[in-house]
């Protein structure tokens, strides 16, 4: 599958800012993070920037933008206009706990529970987001258990490491969010490289001859394309990687994406304030680098169904 | 609304059958497709660069060619197949239920797959929920674009009743196209399918495809293979004739 930037930058910014939302939403209320309106606004404030601006990315995706409004209608069917719905919802008791913490002071009672609204909107925001790609049948490294449990553990990481960054001004050394950044990490990695497992041993059930209703005379090969330019379909679902850049760029992914990210997390629960600040700063461009190139390859990977009428042997 | 209308005992299907046994990848169905939806129901059919390198553009119809048996790598042996593939009008068409706006619908009368334009984003993602490659994007409008079985064809009260088909069906010389209720048993084309063990396009992913694909028939009259060497050296066919046999000797002095 064709991998749009605008995809690729809005599935990880708003990833990360949902999450960031989701811990925010839940840690406050429980006094698991400082109650400080001044934390409120930064950690609210970088929230609802990256999911906005990512959700503003998607918008560039669309050939029709200026009626992107009517994709909140199909909730009934469409995983994509209940993620739209789940993602503006979640600004209205977002914008309620924001005003309620940051202007008062109140973290409990009904603010609270606004923050935990929000956090549970945050979180089947990011669950729709992996479904609208799990539910697709044509795309078999897609349509496979791993892909939504991925979505929500790389957006949970990378919340944990933006929170982890945050939280510093206010707590100097921060181990228990350090920690659940270190755990939230190992998940991720661990489900990433089970979702690489599973899509390099193996592939969709269609074959050239089920797409074709072939085959009772033996083999059936692709004899000739139906034309010879590109075409709409060859742009978009026939897109193909190298199999040497594949691993280079699952090797960037590791290593920026989670690696990385882990070490600089250890290495700011040992260090000083000082450094540790410095480290979960790093880390956090490492990860931002790390997951725009894994989602990429996301894209990049996937191949469609599609493709077995234009000569692949296998999808 | 992108609810599946609910199906009920007698839903009319409107479909087409193909027959892979006549098909001679002509492309006339596609070329006659491009020519009546080109000003029909989703038109413009946009093309790009259409004169020079690079052409490229909307179609609803393409012909494919596979080749079936045969060793690995060679054509020898092997059948060709020439392979027209359209929407199919799937009783579970999920680039309809993945559709954010509600544009993509299938009519509860027909069953027929449509595209509302002016309700469509163009987010793509009906094209990436189609195993058949059945929608294509118009980039120059922004939406995204289908077969409408010819709608406006089929209901046209304006065209004489014999020229109520599908643009396709019409064109196609070889009479490898049928068009008609799939959801009546009795129909023409249900017998059809019945007879020739009309086949679904990847069954496995469980859309249901309305249209159908009768496969080639196995018997094949294959003729043996020429001798080359006994031919060169055969005597010519006018060995019958006295005067051709002496125009023969005379010219092979």
């Amino acid at each position: 599958m064709h991998p749009a930037l605008s995809i690729v930058f809005f599935t990880t910014a708003s990833g990360a800012g949902f999450a960031l939302l989701l811990l925010i939403g839940l840690g406050v209320p429980l006094g698991l993070l400082p109650a400080d309106p001044l934390f409120g606004l930064a950690a609210l404030a970088t929230a609802a920037a990256l999911a906005a601006g990512g959700l503003v990315s998607s918008v560039f995706h669309l050939g029709r933008p200026e009626r992107a409004w009517r994709a909140f209608s199909q909730w009934r069917s469409s995983w994509l206009s209940r993620e739209g719905v789940l993602s503006v919802a979640t600004f209205l008791p977002t914008a309620i706990f924001a005003i309620g913490w940051i202007l008062f002071g109140a973290i409990s009672g009904v603010i609270g529970l606004c923050g935990v609204l929000a956090a549970s909107f945050a979180a089947g925001t990011i669950y729709c987001t992996g479904m609208i790609y799990a539910s697709l049948k044509p795309i078999h490294q897609w349509h496979n258990r791993w892909v939504a449990p991925n979505y929500l553990a790389l957006g949970l990481m990378s919340g944990f490491l933006v929170l982890d960054l945050i939280v510093r001004v206010w707590v100097p050394r921060p181990v228990g969010t350090a920690t659940l950044t270190l755990v939230s990490l190992a998940l991720a990695w661990y489900g990433k490289e089970a979702y690489w497992r599973f899509i390099d041993t193996t592939s969709a059930p269609s074959s050239v001859a089920s797409a074709t209703a072939l085959g009772r005379g033996g083999r059936v090969q692709m004899l000739e394309p139906p034309h010879t330019e590109a075409n709409y379909l060859l742009q978009e679902m026939g897109f193909q990687i190298a199999r040497k850049h594949r691993i280079r760029l699952r090797a960037v992914a590791r290593v920026a994406g989670f690696a990385a990210p882990a070490l600089l997390t250890a290495i700011a629960v040992i260090g000083s304030a000082g450094i540790g600040a410095l480290a979960a700063g790093l880390a956090v461009a490492s990860a931002a680098i790390g997951l725009v190139v894994e989602r990429w390859l996301f894209f990049a990977e996937a191949k469609h169904t599609v493709m077995l009428y234009y000569g692949a042997a296998a999808v | 609304m992108t609810d599946l209308p609910l199906a009920h005992h007698g839903q009319k299907k409107l479909g087409l059958v193909i027959d892979l046994d006549l098909c001679v990848g002509c492309h006339a169905c596609a070329t006659a497709c491009k020519e009546w939806n080109s000003g029909g129901h989703m038109a413009p059919l946009t093309d790009f660069n259409a004169y020079g390198e690079g052409a490229w553009g909307v179609w609803f119809n393409r012909i494919h060619s596979f080749e079936e048996g045969g060793p690995e790598g060679e054509g020898a042996g092997a059948r060709t197949v020439h392979f027209p593939k359209s929407c199919l009008h799937c009783d579970e068409p999920a680039c309809v239920t993945v559709c954010p706006t509600g544009a993509s619908y299938k009519r509860a009368e027909d069953g027929i797959v449509l595209i509302n334009e002016s309700l469509c984003i163009g987010c793509k993602l009906c094209s990436w929920a189609c195993p058949y490659g059945a929608r294509e994007f118009d980039a120059d409008v922004g939406v995204m674009k289908k077969c409408t079985l010819c709608i406006d064809r089929i209901y046209n009260d304006n065209l004489a009743p014999e020229e109520r088909e599908p643009a396709c069906v019409m064109v196609c010389p070889t009479k490898a196209r049928f068009f008609g209720d799939l959801g009546d048993p009795s129909s023409s084309v249900s017998e059809l399918v019945a007879a020739r063990g009309g086949q679904d396009l990847l069954p496995e992913l469980g859309y249901r495809p309305v249209n159908k694909y009768l496969p080639p028939r196995r018997e094949r009259r294959s003729s043996p293979p020429l001798d080359l060497a006994a031919l060169a050296t055969a005597e010519p066919e006018t060995a019958g004739n006295a005067l051709l046999r002496w125009v023969d000797r005379l010219l092979s002095r």
